[in-house]
């Protein structure tokens, strides 16, 4: 080589030194790389959800019966017939589901938290064990709270023996019973989003906010609160929806005047009337998309979807 | 054998088929004039229900022809029998493994083998498990399932869901049937059910609670005791479309056989008020006999068996069952054969086989439901009498059961459910299951 | 450090030091207090079918563990079922996860859109509506067999379904925070495509791609809602306990119970030694080569 200039890939390429050549565009393969990735995932997704999803719309607008058969006709009725009689359940269920993802938010948050920025080397041992009861099936543990929680059991009755409590007392079959199932349940779909965004703040940011003065809670509203919105964000959804839809807590902890509308759906499909059913299924599905989409351009969290998937 | 008994075949292949023609679009979609496009196209890809010819009853003629057909083979050596749980003798055997005696035994006499499956809860759902393949025409890899007369009874029998059974088939049956399972009002003839037991919907109550919350009048001796508030949020009812709103008929002074639909609604206000007043724990199917141990509940709607075996258990706390003087509901859980079994002769062979009176007397020696065949009686108390000590006054305590062997007159004062057309199930539905369900 | 920093500074270390850490231990009490309650009374001596009262110890459920047909059948259903789940929704979602992770293209965002419905979809609306598309497909048929005929297929199609997302999400976190100078070195040094994937890129990405299965797994186990929609009648182990629920939970299940929770637990402290483990391993081996070069240099 010359003493002077470094010389340019031209040179090299010309003076035969084997280096790959990456002035050109990556190679066909490479670019097509993500679609092939992608495509399985994509097709299977499209076929078993997205498509299942649309045709359960199609279903919702059929009439008829299983006796005197299914035809489709536009039948609207079935969504405004299904929003006025089941409009308590659905309404129960927004409470429900609300009372139950606050309750959630307010029990991980502080968990989170800890983690993220105290846990240090032990931070996948402490994250672990919140998961660790979540091996169990989730039926084994709900039908454990019913047995926990039963009027004279392990600690209702003992209360009650100590006279602490009155003797009709009872949490079982009862709203209480429904939400605290609910928290319970779907505390790792809070948790994680929470832990994921709190543990991505820079712990400069901290130290640059000590160094300006504030304490520690001046710290916390300016500075981790905000930065940890979108991962609140992500919980809320994460928790919310799977919430709104469920049903077994409400049957298994729940009485008779606490049933939420994944109940009507199940029984609905019970009846084989498939039509109500889809609409019903619908319209829990159209809400909450909205919901989504509208809490998102509220929070003004822009890649809201990005952000949520990221948890 | 045909796949399909009640749709038109040519309306089937074309469903099946990719394209469909104009004139089997037009029949699906039970338009007068065609319209092509998709609205045909949806309306003919209808959600799965049997397109608009829907069920309609077979010809005697046609009943036969089929029978012929399915029965007309050998045993193949096995099935399968989809049951309701704790409905069939049991005990465990030296390896501990669960085994049913009358089975074995029908085994060895046969060489017929029992794929013994307790995988019916209730009525409705397993209706709803079955139905899409019953619908498109597929076995569902049972040869018997057990179904209890009422709403779901009748569709499987409208919807051409089971294969009738073959009358010659049956000797043991025609011999020892007692009256009320012998061409009962639901089947007529037994075309397409065999009775397996039936039972009696009565109230069931706990002694101990029930003194502690009215001790003015710590016994159960009325429908009415359901309703009362003494027993505020210690009430169960069962929570489905049979028991309840029949129920709620005699609780009204109505015969619910003959009960027209402002009868129904006045059941409908007395349920909704039972409700309202906060009397009703909860709505409960089986399991309305672990919430009566636990002291969940002290009162509540129960079925005959349940309670005697309860008390047999262990846990005995001497619940006691009550045939209210309203009148109680009677009901009978039915064998049948769904269609496209795939073995209808061993299935046959065994429906009648349970006929025979020592059979019966094995199988109600656990089970403790009425028995469908009265001189099982005898044998039980025979085996009463040559067992000794606990065993044999429990042994007497079932053969002298007006529960497990009524007499024609206990019988005749049991009310049955009404008997409802698809139409008015859905009034029915519409009036009942919004207070069970809301 | 001023009188007022220093009170704060103590005030902070008692949240800190004490008072978060203790709330943790708590809401971990809370949360296994279930798990608890179903290992103990795996071992209660229960003479009938309601499991409410303690009776004793006994080792009599574990010993006569398969001794119920229809619950054997419906445990080694969901095990396979989770197996073939898992199998087949890694690869696919890894796939799905890598390109998310690495590649820029054109309907990323679409893309992410799809996951991220695929995760916050409720269950009860994704076992719904596959229900009757199910029931639209039923008379579709390969030869004899029937693909979407309400059972153990339709169960199986839905889980890998609902896997695919979470196995995609746990790969794109791992691939996203690797960087691509490794593979790159790969490629300098001739390595085909196909090489540079198996030789680099799959280590590399191998404990998310295990942490996504292991997610999967738990998911499929654990399902209910989609489960009960489109089974037919085939049964789960999830959907036999809820069933007999109703009418006395045999203490079988609860010994089932404990054995897949240890389950568990073992397979993610395995895969979480793992890792730790071989690198331990070629550490030692990298040192015994070097005191072997070492000594071949001494004695040469």
């Amino acid at each position: 080589m010359t003493g002077g200039s470094v010389p340019t890939v031209d040179e090299i390429v010309k003076a035969g030194t084997p280096v790959p050549d990456r002035r050109r565009k990556p190679r066909l393969t490479k670019r097509a790389a993500p679609y092939g990735l992608a495509f399985p995932a994509m097709f299977w997704l499209g076929f078993f959800f997205l498509i299942p999803i649309i045709w359960m719309f199609v279903v919702s607008l059929n009439s008829g019966t299983l006796e005197t058969g299914f035809r489709f006709s536009w039948n609207w009725a079935n969504y405004t017939n299904g929003l006025t009689i089941f409009k308590t359940q659905y309404l129960r269920a927004l409470l429900y589901a609300g009372v139950g993802t606050f309750g959630a938010l307010v029990i991980a948050y502080p968990i989170a938290y800890w983690i993220a920025f105290y846990g240090g080397k032990r931070k996948s041992t402490y994250l672990f064990l919140i998961l660790l009861p979540f091996f169990v099936s989730f039926i084994i543990r709900t039908i454990q709270w019913q047995f926990i929680l039963a009027d004279n059991g392990i600690v209702l009755g003992t209360l009650k023996s100590l006279h602490l409590l009155p003797q009709s007392f009872h949490i079982l079959s009862t709203q209480w019973a429904v939400m605290g199932g609910l928290m319970y349940n779907f505390l790792p779909f809070t948790a994680l989003p929470l832990y994921v965004a709190l543990e991505r703040i820079e712990p400069s940011l901290l130290e640059a906010g000590k160094d300006l003065y504030a304490n520690k809670v001046t710290t916390f509203l300016k500075v981790v609160w905000p930065l940890s919105l979108p991962g609140v964000f992500a919980a809320f959804l994460l928790t919310f929806i799977p919430m709104m839809g469920d049903f077994v807590n409400a049957e298994l902890l729940g009485g008779p005047s606490n049933r939420m509308i994944g109940n009507i759906i199940v029984t609905q499909f019970q009846n084989t009337y498939y039509p109500q059913m889809s609409a019903l299924s619908f319209v829990l599905m159209a809400g909450l998309l909205i919901a989504a989409v509208l809490y998102a351009k509220f929070l003004g969290t822009e890649d809201v979807f990005e952000a949520a998937g990221r948890g | 054998m045909t796949d399909n008994m009640n749709i038109d075949p040519s309306f089937l292949r074309g469903l099946t088929q990719a394209r469909m023609s104009r004139r089997d679009l037009l029949k699906a979609a039970g338009a007068g004039a065609g319209v092509m496009g998709l609205e045909a196209f949806l309306a003919a890809c209808g959600a799965g229900g049997s397109g608009t010819g829907g069920a309609s009853p077979q010809s005697s003629s046609q009943i036969s022809a089929d029978v012929a057909k399915i029965y007309a083979g050998q045993p193949n050596g096995s099935f399968v029998f989809g049951q309701w749980p704790l409905y069939i003798d049991k005990t465990k055997n030296a390896q501990g493994q669960i085994v049913h005696p009358s089975l074995d035994i029908f085994t060895k006499k046969t060489g017929i083998k029992v794929d013994y499956q307790e995988s019916i809860q209730d009525n409705g759902s397993f209706f709803g498990q079955v139905q899409p393949q019953l619908q498109a025409g597929q076995s569902i890899g049972y040869d018997i399932i057990v179904v209890t007369n009422g709403e779901f009874l009748t569709k499987y029998v409208t919807l051409g869901y089971l294969w009738p059974l073959d009358p010659s088939k049956r000797p043991n049956f025609d011999k020892n049937a007692a009256p009320w399972v012998a061409s009962p009002t639901y089947d007529p003839g037994n075309v397409y059910t065999m009775a397996w037991q039936s039972g009696i919907t009565g109230i069931g109550w706990d002694p101990v609670q029930v003194a502690k919350l009215r001790p003015s009048n710590p016994k159960i001796t009325s429908t009415m005791d359901l309703f009362d508030p003494a027993f505020k949020g210690k009430v169960g009812m069962f929570g489905e479309s049979s028991d309840f709103p029949n129920t709620g008929l005699l609780a009204a002074g109505v015969s619910p056989e003959t009960s027209t639909e402002a009868d129904w609604q006045k059941a409908a206000d007395l349920l909704a008020k039972q409700k309202s007043d906060g009397i009703v724990r909860q709505y409960y199917e089986q399991n309305y006999i672990n919430a009566l141990s636990n002291g969940d509940i002290a009162v509540c709607q129960a079925w005959s068996g349940d309670i005697f075996q309860t008390n047999l258990s262990g846990d005995s706390q001497g619940l006691q069952f009550l045939v209210p003087p309203e009148g109680a509901l009677i009901w009978t859980d039915n064998m049948c054969i769904p269609k496209n079994a795939q073995n209808p002769v061993d299935a046959m062979t065994y429906m009648d086989y349970v006929y025979q009176p020592d059979v019966q007397a094995m199988i109600e020696e656990w089970v403790n439901y009425i028995c469908p065949v009265p001189s099982a009686q005898a044998i039980v108390e025979a085996d009463a009498a040559t067992a000794s000590g606990g065993t044999a006054t429990y042994l007497n305590d079932v053969a002298k059961s007006p529960l497990v062997f009524p007499s024609q007159a206990d019988v005749d004062k049991l009310h049955s459910y009404r008997v409802l057309t698809a139409d008015e199930q859905v009034t029915w539905n519409n009036l009942f299951q919004p207070i069970y369900q809301g | 450090m001023s009188k007022g920093a220093a009170r704060e500074h103590v005030a902070s270390q008692k949240w800190t030091r004490f008072i978060l850490p203790v709330y943790y231990w708590l809401v971990v009490a809370y949360l296994c207090s279930p798990i608890v309650v179903m290992i103990a009374f795996g071992f209660n001596n229960v003479p009938g079918r309601v499991n409410a009262k303690w009776y004793g110890l006994t080792l009599n459920w574990y010993r006569d563990l398969f001794s119920s047909p229809g619950l054997t059948r419906a445990l080694l259903t969901t095990l396979l079922l989770a197996t073939m789940a898992t199998v087949i929704s890694t690869v696919i979602g890894a796939f799905l996860g890598l390109a998310m992770g690495r590649h820029r293209f054109v309907g990323a965002a679409l893309v992410g859109f799809v996951m991220f419905l695929a995760i916050s979809s409720p269950e009860i609306v994704d076992g719904s509506s596959q229900l009757v598309w199910y029931v639209r497909l039923s008379k579709v048929s390969i030869g004899p067999i029937h693909p979407f005929a309400l059972g153990f297929p339709t169960i199986l199609w839905s889980h890998v379904m609902f896997c695919i997302a979470f196995v995609a999400i746990t790969v794109r976190a791992r691939v996203a925070g690797l960087d691509g100078s490794l593979e790159e070195a790969a490629q300098d040094l001739f390595a085909t495509p196909v090489k540079t994937f198996t030789k680099v890129t799959l280590p590399l990405i191998m404990p998310g791609v295990m942490a996504g299965a292991l997610l999967a797994f738990a998911l499929s186990i654990d399902d209910f809602v989609i489960s009960s929609f489109v089974r037919g009648h085939t049964v789960t182990f999830p959907i036999w306990v809820y069933g007999s629920a109703k009418v006395g939970i045999p203490p079988q299940v609860n010994v089932m119970g404990t054995l897949l929770f240890v389950g568990g637990l073992s397979a993610a402290a395995v895969s979480a030694v793992l890792p730790k483990f071989s690198q331990w391993r070629a550490g030692k081996r990298l040192e015994r080569e070097r005191l072997e070069r070492a000594t071949a240099a001494a004695a040469g």
